[in-house]
């Protein structure tokens, strides 16, 4: 009999994903919808264990590791992968739906990974499957805007690799554990990990490529690769006292910026940026409350921001646009969608009873309890900040607030389906928090719902309620005051371009200045039998006979005045 | 029979070659080459199992003894080429067929079955012999042979590419054999053991130091180690596609050996990287075309053209690791000079299975080419894959024992740039995927049908072998870390 634990997880959807080009139409929307359910189906038959060990080149392979933090990861990756093809169900593009499920399975597969080297394979796999989600929507700046995104992505594999290699030479265990931030083999990994993480100054590719790519293609980018760094470094560096920083500067310079956007999937990005510093704090904070913190808050963050960058997906789809000044009032034209857009507001703003709150709790329990008060204290600034950006900011300008007069109709049903299961789960977990902390990998009991966290909760929204009302009423939130706003992810866009252009530009310089000196001097020499060497004007790039004459004799030169000084 | 092996190897091709001349019928004249080349490769099989139980085989030319006669040696590190070599002529052979017939027309193809012949067998000669001037004159023959190869090109600038390299072969060769010369007039000997030790007795004299420069230096220029390369762009463009694919995967490979030969038998290891900072110089240079290369085959429209400069990128892969002069690093640059052959000879038949079907190569002219010929493609894009050192590949296990050694050596950020030009190689191949699948198919393009079988399953052969040594790496990394263990063993 035919066993669903028989393929590994995430190979299994990888590999199911390369037959959907077999399928077309209707048929191909219910295979790929049954691809990810039956890989989630499979993935509960597992048992906690390694399986396939296998010796390649010398090395013995762990591809699939089962242990209680991957689990939650993959179910996790499971449950977004089954929502985001519900909700990208009326795309007709071959290529978008094998890069979507690739991506997915890949993500899912690097979870499960149990070495360094069968995760570099999925983590250049997820780079390369998920940029198309960004080439998808066949524009000029689409297709920069994913480049730049590649080199990035790649880059971070690159450094995985090195830092790999290093790692497994001097230690001589090629196993994905944890691992102390000293020598360059770690510190190489921990970069790339942070370059997938967003860290600050890396995070340029996220606010860069997420808004590009399509209105379904973001709800699969902004489920797995954010996410899957914080499960690389909740592995290989939890409890790295430098994590801490950085996830604080994350979580308060990011809050800024979403202040300052006018372009709501990239206040989104921004949002994304601040949850993914609170999870980079709870990480290096270490404690299994903090890990189970930083895992649960990755659990609801991906619920939560698939709900709403799912929303955004489908005012864009539906007005053509997700900028904050073009929009307003749809509440009358898309009922339903304001709806979940309320709901997915409440739930990263972590309003009690809602799934953010939970995880958020965790947490915030976490650092007072190991007597971070500095780290508490920023926490609740994030809180604040992503609560006045993404809670109120969102759902007011987009289907409240000032009536436009466009004629605007409903999502089309797949995507309220997508948001409506996705807003249940919401709802659900943030009323029975018990489905997800029994989950969780470290067994501790922990009650999110007393007294002391609900009303310090409700203080904190209701000051940052009472802050937006003012603002709004002063104008102080008008877009049009905000002219330019300069990040990091400029320097990606525009800055390397110059700089590489500057250096190609001095390299060719000299390369045409070396090659007509030579020319000058020797082909007189030489003669003119090469003159004609090229017709397509390859004589302009294959140096003549004498140039290689006179390198035989440079080096010659070099040999013997080496030798005899 | 299996005393006369050695001896045989070499024999048989160069006694095919005058025959090829005199069966004129059709091409008769490739079943003797076909045959030929089989017979020297079950020869090379039986030779590398001698090898591998430990022992140095040692034939002697005609029944006179070394070092007044010729003598044939053979360790682990020329088995192990000589295996290279004829493996890939062997499967070469029944693509040269219809790629040939093709590309040079049927009139007088005895002609050109005899070059490769003499090629080839000059090859094998320079490989298996222990003897420097033999050397030399195996070098010869292997050379005239080859560029006669070159010019029978279907394109015109088939001969200028050919003479450009009879210029600058030449040169080299008259380095190399200066070197000798300059070695027996020291030593009195030409035999490469017995010259070993007497370097050794003799120390470092100046006239050796002139010796050692003079065959370094020729050694490179065959080799096409930057920026002694330009004869090869041009060559590898022009020449039949099949040829291409036999110099590329086979050629300089053997100039590798003759240098590892030289640089750890010949000359002692005190005198190579002692004296002379050698490692530093051979190190540079390697990186210099490795980056060098691979930035101008990014630009290339020729796709023979990319992949030439892409070779000269990768014999600086291959360079590298012999500089760290450490058993992992010649470890390192031998499995890379095996896979290498593999990868890059495979790809050059696919793209002669494009020539043979779309006429030509230019990668404007080749968009949609992936849905008009998928096996191809497919066949170069993996190919291109192992370029890059995608893991399961062969060329990830090259880079990973080159990284190694780089580790090992301490040379970290080495390393590091060994993976950066990677970088580069993603950047051609993804060209090449993009003309390949992601145009639209031109409406004027005439109708195209896959390559025939005969020159498809050479193709996937050499492709299949380098994903199968990416996997497996017994046979590659196993012999390639005793041949290196043997070649410094001996000098320490």
């Amino acid at each position: 009999m035919y066993s669903l634990t028989s393929i590994p997880p995430g190979l299994f959807i990888i590999l199911g994903a390369l037959l959907i080009p077999i399928f077309s139409g209707r048929t191909r929307n219910v295979f790929m919808l049954v691809l990810p359910t039956i890989g989630l189906a499979g993935l509960l038959q597992f048992d906690v264990g390694i399986y396939w060990e296998t010796k390649i080149f010398n090395q013995n392979l762990t591809p699939v590791r089962i242990d209680d933090l991957s689990l939650v990861f993959g179910y996790i990756f499971h449950l977004a992968a089954i929502i985001s093809v519900i909700y990208a169900f009326h795309i007709r593009d071959t290529i978008q739906q094998v890069a979507s499920l690739v991506y997915s399975g890949s993500a899912i597969g690097a979870v499960f990974a149990g070495d360094l080297i069968t995760l570099f394979v999925y983590w250049e796999i997820t780079a390369i499957s998920s940029v198309f989600l960004i080439w998808a929507n066949r524009t000029e700046r689409s297709y920069r805007s994913g480049m730049r995104y590649l080199v990035v992505q790649v880059a971070s594999g690159v450094l995985l690799l090195s830092g790999s290699v290093i790692y497994i030479t001097e230690t001589g265990s090629i196993n994905f554990d944890k691992m102390s931030l000293v020598g360059f083999g770690p510190i190489f990994i921990f970069v790339a990990f942070g370059i997938k993480a967003a860290f600050p100054l890396v995070n340029g590719w996220l606010h860069d490529a997420y808004p590009n790519a399509t209105a379904t293609g973001t709800v699969f980018l902004s489920a797995f690769t954010t996410k899957l760094a914080i499960y690389a470094l909740a592995r290989g560096f939890p409890n790295a006292d430098i994590l801490i920083w950085i996830g604080c500067i994350m979580a308060t310079i990011t809050v800024i910026y979403a202040l300052l956007e006018n372009d709501l999937r990239r206040v989104m990005t921004y949002s994304l940026n601040t949850q993914l510093g609170l999870m980079v704090i709870a990480v290096g904070i270490g404690s299994n409350l903090a890990l189970n913190g930083a895992v649960a808050h990755a659990f609801t963050g991906i619920v939560y921001k698939s709900l709403l960058f799912m929303v955004l997906g489908a005012v864009l789809v539906q007005t053509g646009t997700t900028k904050a000044n073009e929009l307003g009032g749809l509440r009358n034209s898309m009922p339903w969608t304001a709806a979940f857009a309320v709901i997915g507001a409440a739930s990263i703003s972590a309003f009690p009873f809602f799934i953010g709150f939970p995880s958020k709790s965790l947490i915030l329990s976490a650092t007072a309890y190991e007597g971070y008060w500095v780290v508490w204290g920023i926490l609740l600034f994030a809180s604040a900040g992503v609560f006045f950006n993404t809670g109120i900011r969102i759902p007011y300008l987009v289907f409240f607030g000032k009536q436009t007069d466009k004629k605007i109709v409903e999502a089309p049903a797949n995507m309220l389906v997508a948001m409506g299961i996705t807003s249940i789960i919401c709802l659900l977990i943030g009323i029975y928090p018990k489905i997800l902390f029994d989950l969780l990998p470290f067994n501790i009991a922990y009650e999110p719902y007393t007294m002391s966290h609900i009303i310090t909760q409700l203080q904190l929204l209701s000051a940052a309620a009472l802050v937006y009302v003012y603002a709004n009423n002063k104008d102080l939130l008008s877009n049009n005051k905000i002219a330019l706003l300069l990040d990091v992810d400029w320097f990606f866009r525009r800055g390397f371009p110059f700089i590489i252009n500057y250096v190609f530009k001095f390299y060719w310089k000299i390369h045409q200045g070396l090659l007509s000196n030579l020319k000058i001097n020797l082909s007189k020499i030489i003669g003119t039998v090469f003159k004609h060497h090229g017709p397509e004007g390859v004589l302009a790039r294959t140096w003549p006979t004498g140039s290689t004459v006179l390198w035989v004799a440079i080096l010659l030169a070099l040999y013997v005045i080496v030798y005899f000084v | 029979m299996i005393a006369q092996l050695p001896a045989l190897i070499v024999v048989i091709p160069l006694i095919g070659a005058p025959l090829c001349m005199l069966v004129r019928y059709r091409d008769w004249s490739w079943t003797v080459a076909t045959l030929c080349t089989w017979a020297s490769f079950v020869c090379a099989w039986i030779i590398l199992q001698q090898a591998t139980s430990g022992n140095t085989i040692s034939y002697q030319m005609g029944g006179w003894a070394p070092p007044l006669g010729i003598e044939y040696r053979i360790d682990l590190t020329n088995a192990f080429v000589l295996l290279v070599v004829t493996g890939i002529g062997s499967i070469i052979m029944p693509y040269a067929r219809e790629s040939i017939r093709s590309e040079f027309g049927t009139r007088r193809i005895y002609f050109f079955y005899t070059a490769y012949l003499l090629c080839f067998c000059g090859l094998l000669g320079v490989t298996i012999t222990g003897d420097a001037f033999n050397l030399f004159v195996f070098l010869e023959i292997n050379s005239l042979a080859t560029y006669v190869l070159i010019a029978m090109g279907k394109n015109r600038r088939a001969l200028t590419a050919a003479y450009q390299y009879l210029i600058l072969g030449t040169i080299g060769a008259t380095f190399i054999v200066i070197g000798i010369g300059l070695l027996y007039a020291e030593t009195g000997t030409l035999n490469m053991y017995d010259l070993s030790n007497r370097i050794a007795e003799v120390g470092a004299s100046r006239t050796i130091g002139a010796a050692f420069a003079f065959l370094v230096v020729g050694i490179s220029l065959k080799l096409a180690l930057f920026p002694l390369h330009l004869w090869l762009p041009n060559s590898y463009t022009y020449a039949p596609s099949m040829i291409s694919a036999f110099l590329a995967a086979t050629a300089t490979k053997v100039a590798v050996y003759v240098l590892l030969r030289f640089l750890f038998t010949v000359f002692n290891y005190e005198l190579t990287f002692d004296a002379l900072p050698l490692d530093y110089i051979l190190a540079c240079l390697a990186l210099i075309a490795m980056f060098a290369a691979s930035t101008v085959a990014i630009f290339q429209q020729n796709l023979k053209r990319m992949l030439a400069y892409s070779s000269i990128a990768q014999i600086g892969y291959i360079v590298l690791g012999i500089s760290f002069a450490s058993s992992a690093g010649v470890t390192a640059g031998m499995v890379h000079l095996f896979n290498h052959a593999m990868i890059k000879g495979g790809m050059f038949l696919a793209l002669g299975c494009i020539m043979y079907r779309v006429g030509t190569v230019n990668i404007n002219k080749l968009d949609g080419i992936g849905k008009r010929m998928p096996l191809t493609t497919a066949a170069l894009i993996l190919g291109g894959f192992g370029l890059i050192g995608v893991p399961l590949t062969a060329g990830f296990i090259s880079k990973w024992y080159l990284v190694t050694a780089a580790l090992e050596r301490g040379w970290w950020p080495l390393g590091f740039l060994i993976l950066l030009s990677s970088l580069l190689a993603v950047i051609y191949v993804w060209r090449l995927v993009e003309a390949a699948y992601m145009k639209p198919v031109p409406e004027n393009a005439k109708v195209v049908e896959e390559a025939p079988g005969s020159l498809l399953f050479p193709t996937w052969f050499l492709i299949g072998a380098s994903i199968y040594f990416g996997i497996e790496t017994n046979l590659t990394v196993g012999v390639a870390m005793d041949a290196a263990k043997q070649l410094l063993g001996g000098l320490g």
